[in-house]
């Protein structure tokens, strides 16, 4: 999926203008708000799972059943009760920490998100690190020279990544730099002569391997992550330099810079020590954003890598009818992105020096 | 500064993945096989009823009877049971077991467990749970109906079924034998012990479930005490891998040994790849067309009829399923006992507008809902595609296989385009399901007969004949019985088969005597070798 | 006063004048300036002629496409590019090229669609809750966040799983799912307007609520909600495409673009052109919305993101 933009960042005056309104806040308010941010989130999630045509007994009992195995299933999963009962009764099991289990996997939910989600963070915090390490300098060069060659390729690179297909990159990647090329790691979190073979202690694999200090296991597992992660590295790229680039032209038309150009500071202490400083803040914020939605975007990169993450868990929970596999993947989303935008906002209230 | 050091960073990280890896083929004791495993809801034999599920339980379980891996057209073979004995009666079997088998647990493998694996399936009323029922079982007569005396078993039927009829069912995978004193160790209110063998395992195959995480791997290990022999390959990983090519990719660069759903072009071109080769290998799958008799259109003879010849059986097995399904116009499958091989219908537009044209058919429109799979699309849009050319409008919505199966379920499919699979390896499976069907009512709510799904109601005869096959006690004459069923099948039923799966295995050179299990069965490893 | 006192203007004059007579004048004025502006954005003019040449080709696609989209030939299938099929044929031996053109419609169509329904409704909803404040605010804000943090994509699929497939109710869904940020834009906007002299001067004539609304802060949100849309359109696209890749999307045999890629994933190591063909014109026209949004950017919303 193309990064999008949510909260409009594009007008930034305006935004901050909200952000200050939000700063005024308190803690407290936030926090309720986040809460009901949460519940409404379940009780949408619900709705849409028990208005979804895809009976989910069908998924559990399977093609051959008869009508008694069906209405056995049918009781046994508690779906004969009414909506508000099950509702409020699935409210209470998660607020115990209780996500049900899965009827798709056989397995309590909270396990299955325990083992699919680090392997979607790990692709998306990697992809959202390429694209901050390129698209920051980039946006940054673009924004000083100004129309100049590294601007126009810029600008080139983004929009290519706004307007590519990922699905049809992600394929022909692996064609081209793990098929013709054997460059990377096909399909696949892990070769297979190292699946299993490094201690489990945070589901990611290249941090795992790196705490057992197991090189050749890190070596296998970062080919078979380069180049998922490169592509929505790629996505998170375009979006991060356009944002940085905007960002910078903006501080840089401002007084205090023609100010310190006068009085004779480098263009480069201009450039990264003042203007640069300054935008720090609002790109956090979109760093974050862009973190959250290749946590959430990222299911047909997940289909074609084989990648066995939450998007593809929350998909494929979708389409069997395994509503609690759904709601528990999607509240883990909404979790995170609570969380970003929470983070967000903190840096603003304390690190923005204009809030004092 | 920053970056700088990110820079220096991503280099590093680069010349790490690019440097020329050599990525070592799989261990030569091992089995890496890519394979679609996104179906497994439960790994309780009891309850699995799902192809990935069962090809995990056909290495983890023993059954009384079983098929040789290497001679499987031989059909059922001793196994845990070293004999059997049919009553005079015809209305009892009694099995003698083997006394030298121990489960994964260590525990022996007595009658009694085998007995009681029986009745839990029965007790439990899972799924597949008719196919021991349809012998007079249930969960009040079962313990006295299947007993366990010493080293034997005795099953009581309710009528003299065919023995041939009640073997093949006791190749199921519901009939595996389970460990009861470890089962029960797990039992949780009263379930006996179907949660946790849902996602465990306690069986006395010939290998271990060492792990299984869902929509992604499943793991397996030899079992050095396996009493025919501890299998050749140690450890057997059976990938989650859903794309073709993606599987192509990893067969040919040597990742994997065995890819299990290549795509008819991707069959082509790996076949032609040094160090793979392809095995083809029919299943009981049958492709066919289900038309509706509550739709009024579809209910007219002459529909029907014509419509047999709107399928471009050639065009389409030569082309888009080339290699993966054969025409195949009966409801069995080859590789089962009366078996028809006539082909009676043929890809005839002008016979079939000719058809149409003689029953006063202008044209119609028919909207029905097609399984989002690739092969059943396509086979739907040339069937779209000729049905246009005789003035039929077929109006295709894809959907989920959940959702289409549902609506068919309620009888609400107008033209079901699908394959059904063989529950055990008797003819009774299908012939139960396509040609059986004692109350077409909706009320009947038969929801597991593919002839009541398609309203279809089965003349007495048929019905009668389909429950006389399973009492013949000769197998020439039930053979015949079969033959005289699917001619009169194919003459009128408005259920239409029209091919034949076949399992194209991509495998690495060096993998010996793999089979998927044929039309009869599921996987098995235990006899698998890597040459060098 | 009249036109025979002045010397005779050409009407490039008449349009750029500095002092228009009439507010029609003005306004015409102020559009042919856009445009100039526009027009010496090159890439921008590239973007505009591509959809020019689209919607060229979607209301022509009977009359210009060589074959027709449908006619299906297993004999011939999979051919590569030629004279006879341009861009080759597909799985059943369709022409690409022309369930190319004629898929230019479908393209067309969910991008109008949801170009229509997602701003408007993301208009209605972030100015009324700009505009109202208190807890009108407090509870469209929270709705916005709740579908804010819903995935995207799955809130999509869920729609369309729940209203069946079809290209129609794909459209929706995505317009269902594309609104938050436009009410989180307009909000901002309006809140930055709200306060205003203007508006208060507008007040003070005894101007109501609901006139202040339509008639002075709609029009001011507009400029920015069209530039966010623009470049909108290429994720939209993209995302319509990925519905039609998970058989979401429009039905078969309809020739959506994205579904043509799914179709042709299965080929794509030995014949690309089956995926790659739409794909190159899903990059194409996204490409094209991209280039016009960055040049409408300029012309309407000057303090933004300027190239």
């Amino acid at each position: 999926m193309a990064l999008t933009d949510p909260t409009g960042a594009a007008t930034q005056p305006s935004r901050r203008r909200a952000l200050t309104r939000r700063r005024a806040r308190s803690v407290a308010g936030t926090v309720l708000s986040l809460a009901l941010t949460l519940l409404g989130l379940l009780l949408v999630t619900f709705v849409i799972g028990r208005v979804m045509p895809i009976d989910p007994v069908l998924k559990v009992v399977g093609d051959r059943a008869t009508q008694a195995q069906y209405d056995a299933a049918y009781i046994a999963m508690g779906l004969d009760q009414p909506l508000i009962v099950q509702f409020l009764s699935y409210v209470g099991d998660v607020l115990r920490g209780d996500f049900g289990r899965s009827i798709s996997t056989g397995q309590p939910v909270a396990q299955d998100i325990a083992r699919v989600f680090p392997a979607t963070f790990e692709l998306a915090a990697l992809g959202t690190f390429i694209g901050v390490a390129i698209g920051v300098p980039l946006g940054v060069i673009a924004a000083a020279r100004r129309g100049g060659i590294i601007d126009q390729i810029a600008r080139v690179v983004a929009l290519v990544g706004y307007s590519m297909p990922i699905f049809w990159l992600g394929l022909m990647g692996l064609l081209v730099f793990y098929g013709m090329l054997g460059w990377v790691g096909g399909p696949g979190r892990q070769g297979i002569l190292y699946d299993g073979m490094v201690p489990n202690v945070t589901g990611m694999i290249l941090v795992d391997s790196l705490l057992a200090r197991d090189w050749a296991a890190f070596r296998d597992a970062f080919s078979h992550i380069i180049l998922p992660a490169s592509l929505l590295g790629y996505y998170s790229l375009a979006y991060i330099s356009r944002m940085t680039r905007s960002f910078m032209l903006e501080q840089l038309s401002a007084e205090y810079i023609t100010t310190a150009r006068v009085k004779g500071l480098s263009e480069r202490a201009v450039i990264w020590g003042h203007a640069f400083r300054n935008i720090a803040i609002p790109l956090v914020t979109v760093i974050a954003l862009s973190f959250g939605s290749l946590l959430e975007g990222s299911v047909l990169t997940e289909i074609i890598f084989s990648w066995p993450g939450l998007g593809s868990y929350i998909t494929r929970g979708l389409l069997s009818g395994d509503m609690n596999a759904v709601l528990g993947g999607t509240v883990v989303v909404g979790v995170c992105f609570v969380l970003l935008n929470l983070f967000s906002d903190i840096l603003y209230r304390f690190l923005d020096p204009r809030s004092t | 500064m920053t970056f700088h050091l990110t820079t220096r960073a991503l280099l590093l990280a680069s010349a790490l993945a690019l440097s020329p890896a050599a990525w070592a083929e799989t261990p030569a004791d091992t089995l890496v096989v890519a394979h679609t495993i996104d179906d497994i809801i439960s790994l309780d034999p009891a309850q699995s009823f799902e192809f990935a599920g069962n090809d995990v339980n056909n290495n983890t379980y023993d059954r009384l009877v079983d098929f040789d891996p290497l001679d499987p057209d031989a059909g059922f073979q001793p196994s845990l049971a070293t004999a059997w004995e049919v009553s005079e009666d015809g209305l009892s079997i009694t099995f003698t077991l083997r006394e030298d088998v121990t489960f994964h647990s260590g525990n022996p493998l007595r009658a009694a467990d085998a007995a009681w694996s029986l009745q839990r399936a029965v007790k439990l009323d899972k799924t597949p749970a008719f196919i021991l029922t349809q012998f007079g079982f249930t969960a009040d007569n079962v313990d006295q109906m299947i007993t366990a005396d010493g080293n034997t078993l005795t099953l009581t039927l309710d009528q003299p079924y065919a023995p041939s009829f009640v073997l093949n069912c006791l190749t199921a995978n519901i009939a595996s034998v389970v460990d009861m004193e470890t089962v029960m160790a797990n039992e949780v209110d009263g379930d006996l012990g179907n949660a946790w063998l849902s996602t465990n395992e306690a069986g006395s195959g010939a290998y271990v479930l060492a792990a299984w995480r869902p929509n992604e791997q499943v793991q397996l290990t030899a079992y050095e005490e396996y009493w025919q022999g501890a299998p050749e390959m140690k450890r057997v990983i059976v990938r989650n891998v859903s794309e073709s090519s993606a599987q192509r990719l990893l067969l040919e660069q040597g990742d994997i040994d065995v890819a299990r759903n290549l795509t008819p072009t991707d069959v082509e071109s790996v076949a032609a790849v040094e160090g793979v080769s392809v095995q083809d290998e029919p299943r009981g799958r049958i492709l066919y067309m289900g038309l509706n008799q509550k739709d009024e259109l579809l209910s007219n003879p002459a529909v029907i009829e014509a419509m047999k010849h709107l399928v471009d059986y050639e065009g389409i097995t030569g082309s888009f399923l080339k290699g993966q399904f054969v025409t195949h116009q009966t409801f069995l499958p080859l590789g089962y006992l009366g078996v028809l091989e006539e082909q009676p219908w043929t890809y005839d537009i002008e016979k079939a507008r000719q058809i149409l044209t003689d029953a006063g058919i202008e044209g119609g429109t028919i909207t029905t809902r097609v399984r989002d799979l690739r092969e059943y699309i396509d086979v739907a849009q040339t069937l779209q595609a000729s049905m246009a050319q005789v003035g039929l409008t077929l109006n295709i919505e894809q959907m989920t296989g959940a959702q289409v199966l549902d609506a068919y379920r309620a009888r609400e499919v107008p033209i079901f385009l699908g394959e059904w699979g063989p529950d055990y390896s008797d003819p009774n499976t299908n012939a139960a399901t396509f040609a059986f069907n004692p109350d077409n009512s909706d009320e009947a709510a038969a929801v597991g007969l593919l002839a009541w799904r398609n309203a279809y109601e089965v003349p007495a005869e048929m019905n009668e004949a389909t429950v006389a096959a399973t009492l013949e006690q000769d197998a020439d004459a039930r053979a015949a019985l079969y033959q005289d069923i699917q001619r009169q099948y194919q003459a009128e039923a408005p259920i239409v088969p029209l091919f034949q799966r076949i399992e194209q295995v991509g495998l690495r050179d060096g993998v010996q005597n793999w089979w998927s299990g044929g039309a009869i069965s599921s996987v098995m490893y235990r006899q698998v070798t890597k040459g060098e | 006063m009249s036109a025979m006192t002045r010397p005779p203007e050409s009407r490039r004059d008449w349009l750029l004048s500095d002092a228009p007579q009439t507010r029609r004048q003005a306004r015409l004025g102020a559009i042919y300036q856009g445009w100039l502006t526009f027009r010496a954005n090159r890439l921008a003019m590239v973007g505009l002629i591509v959809l020019v040449v689209l919607i060229g080709m979607a209301i022509l696609a009977p009359w210009i496409s060589p074959q027709n989209p449908y006619a299906q030939n297993l004999a011939n299938r999979l051919q590569p590019p030629s004279a006879a099929h341009w861009l080759g044929t597909d799985a059943l031996g369709r022409d690409i090229l022309s369930r190319l053109i004629h898929g230019s419609r479908i393209t067309l169509f969910i991008v109008g669609t949801v170009a229509l329904i997602a701003p408007v409704i993301g208009l209605l909803i972030g100015t009324v809750a700009g505009f109202a404040g208190g807890w009108v605010d407090q509870v469209l804000m929270r709705v916005t966040d709740i579908f804010l943090a819903f995935p995207k994509l799955i809130l999509a699929l869920a729609f369309v799983a729940a209203l069946g497939p079809s290209i129609g109710n794909a459209v929706l869904a995505l317009a269902l799912t594309a609104w938050p940020p436009y009410a989180r834009l307009a909000r901002a906007e309006t809140l930055t307007i709200r306060n205003a002299d203007f508006i208060a001067a507008a007040r003070l004539q005894g101007a109501g609520r609901l006139r202040l609304l339509i008639r002075h802060i709609w029009p001011l949100c507009l400029s920015s909600l069209i530039v966010r849309v623009a470049l909108d359109m290429a994720g939209i696209i993209l995302s319509a495409a990925g519905l039609g890749f998970l058989g979401l999307g429009a039905q078969p045999p309809l020739p959506e673009w994205g579904a043509m890629i799914s179709d042709g994933r299965g080929y794509i190591l030995d014949f690309w052109w089956v995926a790659a063909m739409p794909g190159i014109a899903i990059f194409l026209v996204s490409m094209a919305f991209n280039l016009l949004g960055d040049g409408l950017r300029d012309v309407l919303d000057p303090k933004g993101d300027k190239s």
